[in-house]
C-alpha cells in the first residue's frame, strides 16, 4: 500500500502548482495514471481525501485519467493499444511486444482552480 | 458560482524519488559498483539466495555487500552477515517498499569504490517496490516454484519492470508439480524475452549460471555506463 505516500506527493505538487498559479482555491486535480503505474485508484482516492485535510487542497476533487497500455508492434510497425496488462502481445498479429509507449505515467496533468 | 480555470501542470508524482535515484545511479557508476535490486513476495527466498550469492562472491574474491529492507526485524541482516560480506539493515518501520532516499541514507558514508557489487533485498511485496527506482543497474524479480506459475500474470507491473526473472526453490519443483513451461510462458507474456534463471539456494543448483550472468552484466555495464533512469 504505497498509495498513501503517492497521495502526499500529489498534494505537495498540486499545492506548489496552485501557489505558482496564484489560485485561491483548487477545485480539482487531474491525474494521469497509466495502467502499469501500479496504482489502485480506489485506494488512491481514499488516501487523497485523507491527506488533503488541513492543506490548501482540502475539499478538492482528485480526477483520475486512466491511460491504457500502448506498445510498439515491430510486425505491424505501429503503436497498438493493449486491452489489459497481462499479455504484451499485439491484438492484431499476436507478436510479443516489449516496447512500452504509454502506460507508466503517474503525473498531474492539470488543476482546476479559482479564480 | 465563481469562475474556474484550468492550468496545465505536468508534475510527476514520483519526481523526488526519480531524481534521488538518478543521483544515486551516477554515484554508483562513478564508484564502479554494480547494484542489484531483488524483489519478490515474502518467503520466495530472497534472503537465502542472497546469502548464497554473497558467500559465493566472497569465496571468489569478489567484493560484495548487501542492504536489506525489513519491516520490523533484523533477522535477515543477521542471516546475510553469515556470508562474511558487509551487510546493512534498513528498518522500514512498516513501510511496504524501499525508496531512493532510504538507500541514500544508508550508503551515505560507505566507501562504494571498495565494492564490485551491492545487493539490495527489497521489502517482500510484489506491488509497491515496482514504482520506486533505487538507482539500481539490475532489477531481479524472484518467483518460487511453490507460488503458482501464474503469479507474473497477477503482478504484471512488477514482472514487467524487472530485467531478469529468477525461479527459486527448484529443489521442490517435483514435489509441487511445478509446470516449468507454464511459468516461463507467464513471465514472457508480461515481459517478452526476459532472461529467466532457475535456482535452488538450498542445493546450489543454477548458482554458476547466476554468477556468470552477474559478471557479464557488470562488464557490459562498465563498458557503457551512462546514467539512464529506469523507464
Ligand atoms: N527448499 C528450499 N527452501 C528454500 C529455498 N530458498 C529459501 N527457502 C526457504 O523458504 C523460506 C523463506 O526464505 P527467505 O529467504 O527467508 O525468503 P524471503 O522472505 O524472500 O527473504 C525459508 O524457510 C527458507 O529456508 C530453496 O532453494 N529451497
Ligand atoms: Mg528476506
Ligand atoms: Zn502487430
Amino acid at each position: 500500500m504505497h498509495e498513501l505516500s503517492l497521495a502526499h506527493g500529489i498534494v505537495e505538487q498540486a499545492a506548489e502548482a496552485a501557489v505558482k498559479a496564484k489560485a485561491e482555491r483548487v477545485v480539482s486535480v487531474q491525474l494521469k495514471v497509466g495502467r502499469l503505474a501500479g496504482v489502485e485508484p480506489g485506494a488512491l482516492l481514499f488516501c487523497y481525501d485523507l491527506v488533503a485535510k488541513g492543506t490548501p487542497l482540502e475539499g478538492s476533487r482528485l480526477e483520475i485519467l486512466d491511460l491504457p497500455l500502448v506498445v510498439w508492434c515491430a510486425h505491424c510497425l505501429k503503436e497498438v493499444e493493449l486491452p489489459g496488462v497481462q499479455s504484451f502481445r499485439c491484438p492484431t498479429c499476436g507478436t510479443p511486444c516489449g516496447e512500452i509507449r504509454q502506460g507508466r505515467e503517474l503525473e498531474i496533468a492539470s488543476l482546476e482552480i479559482e479564480p | 458560482m465563481s469562475q474556474t480555470r484550468i492550468v496545465e501542470v505536468r508534475a510527476g508524482i514520483l519526481k523526488k524519488n526519480d531524481e534521488l535515484a538518478r543521483a544515486l545511479r551516477a554515484r554508483f557508476e562513478q564508484a564502479g559498483v554494480y547494484v542489484v535490486n531483488l524483489v519478490s513476495s515474502p518467503g520466495t527466498g530472497k534472503t537465502q539466495f542472497l546469502e548464497r550469492t554473497l558467500a559465493d562472491l566472497v569465496a571468489a574474491g569478489i567484493r560484495a555487500a548487501a542492504l536489506v529492507g525489513d519491516l520490523e526485524t533484523d533477522n535477515d541482516a543477521k542471516r546475510l552477515a553469515r556470508s562474511g560480506a558487509p551487510v546493512r539493515q534498513i528498518n522500514t518501520h512498516g513501510r511496504c517498499h524501499l525508496e531512493a532516499e532510504m538507500i541514500g541514507d544508508f550508503v551515505g558514508d560507505w566507501d562504494l569504490s571498495s565494492l564490485d557489487f551491492l545487493f539490495i533485498e527489497n521489502v517482500g511485496n510484489l506491488v509497491c517496490p515496482a514504482s520506486y527506482d533505487l538507482g539500481e543497474a539490475l532489477r531481479v524479480a524472484l518467483l518460487s516454484v511453490t507460488e503458482g506459475e501464474d503469479k507474473p500474470l497477477k503482478y504484471p507491473t512488477m514482472f514487467n519492470s524487472a530485467d531478469v526473472a529468477l525461479i527459486t526453490k527448484m529443489d521442490l519443483a517435483e514435489a509441487c508439480e511445478f509446470d516449468r513451461e507454464a511459468a516461463h510462458a507467464a513471465i514472457h507474456e508480461v515481459r517478452p524475452g526476459m532472461t529467466i534463471l532457475e535456482v535452488s539456494s538450498k542445493r546450489g543448483t543454477g548458482m554458476a549460471a547466476w554468477m556468470t550472468l552477474l559478471q557479464e552484466r557488470r562488464a557490459a555495464w562498465q563498458s557503457h555506463a551512462k546514467s539512464v533512469a529506469r523507464p
